[in-house]
């Protein structure tokens, strides 16, 4: 399969970046993995007019691990996979990451195309909301973060404007004894997630001091299960009080409905899931 | 759909040790740049949609799937196909000849991507269990031998005495 013709330039920097897009927000693409965008070209589902190449901006690396902890969007599944200083303080990313896909698209996927592309059933959209991540986001005239939970709009949507870039996810260190967990039911031939969980949780004394638990692939967009935390804040992590929390979030899903999964179907593995990622947590 | 002048890039690739040039279309996929203008027909077309890894090549030592990058991209960069690892003829490379060994092909179509995928997995991690072997092979698929052989070549190539999971 063949894309549409289309110009090509290599970004030098970011800002060379911006003022390309900010030519023709609507017909001018970024490229970085290519690896949902090239795909959407071979099917001409997209006949963008140039494709910025971001591959090579400098600014858009690099894991950082220190008080907080910052992501380049240019870093792939496999760095996400293999970077040992945020296993040891997010583990959630290698959980993740080892899920995603497989070995040759972990080498070129990046997690900021992930993010921005804003697939419903991507994987990282719920992970960096379980976190309480910010998105870095550099336009013409500004810098500005905003949060991820905020930034998932609808299906393929985000709260990116005209002219903007995602350059980097920003997160917070977590608390000593924070445990974290990421499941996911895997559709059997693309390997997104049917519904994927992401959750973070501290116990102080066997109560639940913190939680936050986050969904994709159930619905429109990934979302934040806020009304299972309200739950479970001050409450012991147990049978019960998983149940109730699963139930809940269940409730605030309104799921998605397709010819793999019915969206009832999707709301059962929701509860299913976060139980099974909630259990897991206690006493790991 | 609008229609783009097809202004040409030029592409300089160091391909299985040898520096190539070539004046590209932005949108010509590398799999196509090695096998139409390079000549290198060992990487193949299977799925074309970046599920099967019969078109998986090594670009700066990462395995990728071909049909999923665009040459344009790639200029700058060092490229190994499978033309380029027995070169000129000679002894098979380890991976080749374990494949020959353990019978681990029936018509061969998959078996370019799978040694360029076992190639990089052996590369980061010597002695893989079982597992570690089917869960790295999830991006090549094998329409022929059920996998079995190709796991028992690979094994055979582990750095030290068998691992369980």
């Amino acid at each position: 399969m063949i894309p549409a013709s289309f110009d090509y330039v290599r970004a030098t920097s970011l800002s060379h970046a911006i003022g390309l897009l900010q030519d023709d927000p609507d017909g001018n693409k970024l490229v970085a993995g290519g690896h949902t965008l090239i795909p959407t070209l071979k099917l001409r589902l997209a006949s963008p007019a140039l494709l910025i190449d971001i591959s090579g901006i400098d600014e858009l690396r690099g894991i950082e691990v220190a008080d907080c902890i910052r992501i380049g969007a240019l870093t792939t599944h496999a760095e996400l996979l293999a970077s040992k200083p945020l296993r040891e303080v997010l583990p959630i990313f290698h959980q993740a990451a080892d899920m995603i896909a497989d070995p040759q698209v972990r080498n070129r996927g990046t997690i900021g195309g992930s993010l921005a592309n804003a697939d419903p059933a991507a994987d990282w959209p719920a992970v960096v909301i379980a976190l309480k991540g910010e998105l870095e986001l550099a336009g013409p005239t500004r810098r500005r973060r905003i949060a991820a939970r905020d930034f998932f709009v609808d299906i393929m949507t985000t709260a990116l404007e005209p002219g903007e870039v995602l350059v980097a996810i920003h997160m917070p260190r977590p608390n000593r004894g924070a445990k974290f967990r990421y499941r996911k039911i895997r559709h059997p031939a693309s390997g997104y997630a049917v519904v994927g969980v992401a959750a973070t949780l501290c116990l102080r004394d066997d109560i639940v001091s913190e939680v936050m638990i986050a969904i994709t692939g159930a619905t429109s967009r990934a979302f934040a299960a806020d009304s299972a935390s309200t739950h479970l804040i001050g409450k012991p992590l147990s049978t019960e009080n998983i149940a109730m929390a699963a139930s809940l979030t269940g409730e605030q899903a309104e799921c998605l409905s397709d010819h793999y999964a019915s969206a009832d179907y999707r709301k059962h593995l929701v509860k299913t899931e976060v139980s099974r990622a909630l259990a897991s947590l206690n006493g790991a | 759909m609008t229609d783009h002048t097809e202004e040409l890039h030029v592409v300089t690739v160091d391909v299985n040790g040898v520096r190539r040039t070539a004046s590209v279309e932005a949108r010509k996929l590398l799999v196509h740049l090695l096998r139409d203008d390079l000549g290198l027909t060992g990487t193949h077309v299977g799925c074309d949609t970046s599920q099967c890894g019969a078109c998986t090549v090594d670009i700066d030592g990462q395995a990728v799937k071909s049909c999923t990058v665009l040459a344009v991209m790639t200029s700058g960069s060092s490229i190994t196909t499978i033309e380029g690892l027995a070169r000129g003829g000679g002894a098979l490379h380890p991976v080749q000849a374990a494949f020959h060994e353990h019978h681990a092909l029936q018509c061969g179509f998959c078996t370019p991507g799978m040694i360029m995928s076992v190639r990089q997995m052996l590369g980061q991690n010597p002695n893989p269990t079982e597992s570690e072997i089917r869960h790295g092979l999830a991006g090549n698929i094998c329409r022929c031998t059920g996998y079995n052989n190709i796991v028992r070549a690979v094994q055979s190539l582990a750095s030290e005495a068998p691992r369980h999971d």
